[in-house]
């Protein structure tokens, strides 16, 4: 299963969409030169995979245009007992079933952290359910909230996972 | 649509002077979008590390996304090439 994605492989539906969705454009685009190496840096990962810690609110699938909510990913979760509400049928959902970590890896952050190749694993980590298709209310509120949590945090390097 | 809400992340979270460096899975939209730092990697929508289980793997993804924070002529769109395995 290695093989570039390109948007002519995609099925006619989830293309049709591609082709003649607006899609917000960042111009320009920002750019925050790193602070330390990344064997002093603290690292965050922001995912929109849908995944929220068990008993925390699930992401809403019925809302109009996406549910726009983030949830709070605390360092010390078990990454495997992550509840996955992205209810997509554009990604096959069995890998994150399987591994909760190609969404969210903490597990991994960890080891490289204890390796010294990272300075440390943040306190917080954010989790969004990427199905948006009105993203108003998430540039508006959300993204802020999540940018400033993490400032708060002391974050000097974020990991963005897309799934 | 995830990879419009990271790309969307990033421009809030960059000018706070924190650097980003993006996973994707679909480097056209990431493209279009505007992301300062991203790895192509060449798994399906919904393997955006790779394999489940093969932490190995997965760790060589993150190292790659990271390194890309090195940079600072964005918008860059790099694609993951993988280490050799080891004889």
């Amino acid at each position: 299963m290695s093989a570039m994605v390109r948007v002519r492989d995609l099925k006619l539906s989830l293309r049709a969409f591609i082709a003649t969705y607006r899609w917000r454009r960042v111009n320009p685009v920002p750019c925050a030169p790193r602070r330390e190496p990344l064997g002093a840096c603290r690292v965050a990962v922001v995912s929109t995979a849908g995944l929220a810690p068990p008993g925390d609110t699930p992401f809403d699938d019925s809302v109009r245009g996406g549910d726009w909510s983030w949830r709070r990913i605390p360092d010390t979760v078990d990454v495997q007992s992550l509840e996955e509400h992205h209810r997509s049928d554009a990604f096959d959902h069995a890998g994150i079933a399987a591994d909760r970590n190609l969404g969210m890896p903490l597990d991994r952050l960890r080891e490289l952290a204890n390796a010294g190749e990272i300075g440390s694993v943040a306190a917080i980590h954010v989790s969004m359910m990427g199905s948006i298709t009105a993203p108003g209310r998430l540039v508006r509120d959300t993204l802020p909230a999540v940018a400033d949590a993490l400032v708060a945090d002391g974050v000097d390097v974020v990991l963005l996972v897309p799934v | 649509m995830c990879h419009q809400v990271a790309g969307l992340a990033a421009a809030e979270i960059e000018p706070r002077g924190i650097a980003t460096t993006s996973i994707t899975i679909l480097p056209e939209i990431t493209a279009k979008i505007g992301v300062p730092r991203a790895l192509e990697v060449p798994w399906p929508l919904g393997y955006p590390l790779g394999l489940p289980g093969d932490a190995d793997l997965q760790r060589r993804v993150i190292r790659a996304a990271l390194a890309l924070t090195d940079r600072v002529g964005v918008p860059l769109v790099e694609p993951f090439v993988d280490e050799p395995a080891a004889p």
